[in-house]
């Protein structure tokens, strides 16, 4: 134990010590007004985020239970972003909640957790950041104590992620039968495609579409979204989601690299399934929330595109895409978190004829609908381009076909909320919303985000040098 | 004018101008001073073109710049221009100008609708002098969602419907020319595994025989629903008639075209071989459009839907150009473009103009408007006349030229194709005439229609800049086939060269 410890794990220190201070300031009870500790806790999430970004170094500790590279600390600086943004625009949302500190409190574990996960060497550590991820995260689903479907959100969530793990269990205990390890480092040559390495395959693969809610594993997410308060579902669909996909990256093909074949061809159905059976449900719903949940499955669908490549490329344009898709998402739930906290509406019919009252919001929603949707010009459209892109590179021209058509279909309901906010009428249409000056800095972020990182290529490249 | 930047940059420049504006008046003439500057741009620029040839530059491309975009995919920003994209350039500044000077009068949410107007044509000027196919893809996609906008908010009769019918139908379309564009860049190896999204270079690659003929259709066919070919025309009646005014003039006038160019410059360009082998199919959908396109107008009592399906069957001229695969038939097709782009944007402004004053688009209604509105029943009439093909006007010689250019392939299957195609054109002159004879001429139908009032200064203009650019080249084409000729040239030498190669 030396001061290598400190800098390696500097992004799980920081979280831990903006824990520490919570707790003390729990127990101190010494600040009684809710913004002012939301304005202290976005501080320090601030100070947290511009932290990871300095002395970051590349090593490993614990025997490789726990390793870090450039490409590790960019991603937990994307999660601590998108933390920040969703905590900015918390802020109409929890101003006037009882518990402010202990929802920061699980926030941040969960956010912890992923960051163990992410950095895991060895499938133990991924597993005890895993959990650490996932059981705040049900917690902080019921968080509008006094709404039955909080609580439903939250048990559906405990309850299938708790199967989830179970199955990831299981298949990791069979790896560990057949290998004697569980560490990464020594996993993808012992790997070699065996039957019942094949079978554990299976199993992991099964534990991360349940959590990735990849179909046929997607049934718990609309559920948990409607229920969940809106920045939760935002955590939900981008932080949670992204700290998976990063994961998934770097198991799926460096470990199971002799398992290639097999895993392209698991992923290629679920990918046709994802993509298509996402759209579709999207197409059905009322709730925004709920159509943002199938919408953000079937995003997950291009996302495991770019993966099933197994290149750089495909990396590369997998983290590219979900910056993007922090921003775009983002985006939109900001104006949704905003109108949800001050008219308690939802629907997607009460969003008609929005543009009357609310010129900028609206236009932000239809910019970030868009990015979604991959419309040029904004990055949605380049994030789009480079994981279909990275799809082709194995020359499997049908997933392509159907991911090309599904783009259309996704087209099809993002305009339909265009729709409704530009063109139908409505008698009563949602009056004039106006967020604090946090809510205003995060949505103005997000959209220099969508507008900026397409043009810029500067992130892309730099992504890829971190190959 | 040697900077193409500019011509992407300045339109950029206007739409964020219109932004800042306070008031409807400052966005109009915002808008209009842009457009008309870059009308002056686009002239300049072919001036400059004109000059560069003139010193003896016969390098197929001129004022190209490059740089590197996204270096670990080879994208590059890649534009330049050669004859061809310099006539659509100046296509595309006509019709917005008089777009814009006919939208005018409109009230509801003018700032958004004046900056969608010009950041289509962003989109359109950036298509056609892009030569990186990413760019040139990243441009085709951003020229067609402000359309739904468009259509959806200001459109008139069943918009909603329309403007999504348009979206998916375009949307799919470019979806096609994607995969064709992926197959295609990877496909192209140059040297250690690197692929390029160079059109240039990739012309000059050899792309193997069976691999064309998967790529081929993909592009054609994305780039074909753009430009309305059968099946996937539907889009076009509804559309074009939903959509206002100065959308249904950038629609028809330019949208359209961003097909026919793609279908042109890029697949048949890098297609070769596979352009030969398919060109049979092309010839035979061009004519069931052409001749389609012309009976269905004789059943429509709209005059937006007349124009609409008119427009069917002009567009099949340009594919039957490009599918003939002869040197004078690829003018012709170029030809075409840009005589049916002014042509159906001056119909589409005359009915335009000509429905904001009786709020009646059906034939039946209308009557004896050359009466109390001479100016504006003359500019439908000369725009009907134009599309029928009467000589003088653009619509002959462009036509007239396509005819000569299938004539050159001797056997029957074209020789029919050629005849029928030519003998659809009898059909246009019955719809065209009984139209301008029963909405213009004839008894005053309505107590109301003898208050109207004539054209306005704005409406004169545009109407008047879009005749100037039908006449000159009906009156004098062969600046126009001079300027184009040697690219199809180029595009023939390249097929030429695949038919030996392969």
């Amino acid at each position: 134990m030396n001061t290598d410890f400190f800098i390696l794990m500097k992004p799980e220190l920081s979280i831990t010590f903006i824990i520490f201070i919570l707790l003390t300031l729990k127990v101190w009870d010494g600040i009684k007004e809710n913004t002012t500790l939301i304005h202290l806790t976005n501080f320090l999430l601030l100070i947290n985020f511009l932290i990871g970004f300095i002395g970051n170094s590349t090593g490993a500790l614990f025997n490789g239970m726990y390793h870090t590279t450039d490409l590790l600390s960019l991603e937990k600086n994307i999660l601590n972003f998108g933390t920040l943004i969703i905590s900015l625009q918390a802020f109409e949302w929890i101003k006037n909640h009882k518990h402010v500190i202990e929802f920061y409190i699980l926030l941040l574990t969960t956010l912890l957790g992923m960051f163990f996960m992410v950095s895991s060497g060895n499938f133990l550590m991924f597993y005890l950041g895993l959990e650490l991820a996932s059981i705040p995260l049900a917690a902080i689903v019921n968080f509008d104590l006094e709404k039955i479907k909080s609580s439903e959100a939250a048990v559906k969530m405990i309850l299938s992620s708790a199967f989830a793990s179970c199955m990831m269990l299981f298949g990791i205990s069979m790896l560990y039968g057949t290998t004697g390890t569980l560490n990464f480092a020594e996993l993808p040559q012992l790997i070699t495609g065996g039957s019942l390495q094949i079978m554990s395959l299976i199993f992991v693969f099964t534990g991360f579409a349940f959590k990735l809610s990849a179909v046929p594993f997607h049934l718990w997410t609309a559920d948990v979204y409607e229920g969940a308060p809106v920045p939760v579902t935002a955590y939900l669909s981008v932080i949670s989601k992204a700290a998976m996909v990063f994961v998934f990256i770097s198991i799926l093909n460096p470990l199971f690299v002799n398992a290639q074949n097999v895993w392209y061809n698991m992923l290629f159905l679920t990918i046709v399934l994802t993509i298509t059976i996402g759209n579709l449900f999207a197409i059905r719903q009322n709730n925004i929330k709920r159509f943002l949940a199938f919408s953000s499955i079937s995003q997950v669908g291009f996302i495991l595109l770019g993966i099933s490549s197994g290149t750089h490329m495909g990396v590369t344009a997998s983290i590219y895409f979900l910056i993007v898709y922090v921003f775009s998402n983002l985006g939109a739930f900001g104006v949704i978190a905003l109108v949800s906290a001050q008219t308690e509406k939802e629907n997607i019919s009460d969003y008609k004829a929005f543009y009357k009252n609310n010129k900028t919001l609206s236009w932000i929603i239809t910019i970030a609908l868009f990015s979604l949707a991959g419309i040029p010009p904004t990055a949605g459209f380049f994030g789009k381009m480079f994981l279909v892109t990275a799809g082709a590179s194995k020359g499997n021209y049908v997933l392509i076909i159907i991911a090309v058509l599904n783009m259309v279909v996704s087209l099809y309901y993002y305009l339909r909320v265009v729709k409704a906010i530009f063109v139908d009428e409505n008698n009563e249409p949602i009056e004039k919303v106006e967020g604090n000056i946090f809510t205003k800095a995060s949505l103005i972020i997000c959209m220099a985000g969508i507008i900026l990182t397409g043009f810029a290529s500067v992130l892309y490249d730099y992504i890829n040098s971190l190959m | 004018m040697t900077n193409l930047s500019i011509l992407i940059i300045f339109p950029l420049l206007t739409t964020i101008a219109i932004l800042f504006c306070r008031n409807t008046t400052q966005i109009k003439w915002t808008a209009l001073l842009g457009s008309l500057i870059q009308l002056v741009l686009a002239s300049l620029l072919m001036y400059s073109y004109y000059a560069e040839r003139a010193t003896g530059n016969t390098s197929q491309m001129l004022f190209e710049q490059r740089y590197s975009w996204y270096s670990a995919l080879n994208i590059e920003y890649y534009i330049g221009v050669d004859g061809i994209s310099v006539i659509m350039i100046m296509l595309t500044a006509f019709v917005v100008a008089c777009g814009i000077l006919i939208s005018w009068k409109i009230e509801t949410l003018t700032k958004e609708f004046f900056f969608l107007l010009l950041l289509l044509s962003v989109g359109t000027y950036g298509f056609f002098i892009s030569l990186d196919l990413f760019t040139m893809f990243f441009f085709l996609e951003l020229a067609v969602i402000p359309k739904y906008l468009l259509i959806a908010i200001w459109g008139s009769g069943k918009k909603e419907y329309s403007a999504m019918k348009l979206a998916l139908m375009l949307m799919g379309g470019s979806g096609l020319v994607l995969i064709g564009l992926l197959a295609t860049y990877f496909n192209t190896d140059i040297g250690s595994g690197v692929h390029t999204w160079d059109l240039l270079k990739i012309a000059h690659l050899h792309i193997p025989y069976e691999t064309q003929l998967f790529i081929f259709p993909f592009l054609f066919v994305g780039f074909g629903v753009f430009t309305a070919l059968f099946p996937f025309h539907t889009w076009v009646p509804d559309g074009h008639s939903s959509a206002p005014t100065a959308a249904s003039m950038f629609l028809a006038g330019i949208s359209m075209k961003l097909g026919g160019y793609g279908a042109l410059r890029v697949a048949t360009y890098l297609m070769p071989e596979a352009a030969q082998h398919y060109s049979w199919i092309i010839v035979l959908l061009a004519t069931i459009a052409i001749i389609y396109g012309a009976f269905a107008t004789l059943m429509q009592k709209d005059l937006k839907y007349i124009n609409a399906y008119s427009s069917v069957s002009h567009c099949g001229f340009i594919l039957l150009g490009i599918g003939m695969l002869t040197k004078t038939a690829l003018i012709g097709a170029v030809m075409q473009m840009v005589s049916h782009g002014l042509m159906t944007a001056l119909f589409f402004g005359a009915i335009g103009m000509i429905y904001e004053r009786t709020h009646t688009r059906q034939i039946k209604e209308l009557g004896g408007l050359l009466k109390t509105i001479p100016f504006l029943s003359s500019v439908f009439i000369i725009a009907g006349l134009c599309s029928l093909g009467l000589p003088g006007f653009s619509g002959f010689v462009s036509e007239m030229v396509v005819f000569m250019g299938a004539w050159q392939r001797p056997d029957a299957f074209h020789r029919i194709a050629t005849i029928l195609a030519a003998a659809s054109i009898v059909v246009t002159a019955v719809y065209i005439l009984r139209a301008a004879g029963s909405a213009i001429m004839g008894p005053i139908k309505n107590e109301h229609f003898n208050h109207l009032k004539d054209a306005t200064w704005n409406e004169k203009i545009a109407s008047v800049l879009l005749i100037v650019a039908i006449l000159s080249i009906g009156l004098a084409p062969f600046w126009l086939i001079n300027i184009i000729s040697p690219d199809t040239q180029l595009i023939m030498e390249n097929i030429a060269r695949g038919a030996i190669g392969g």
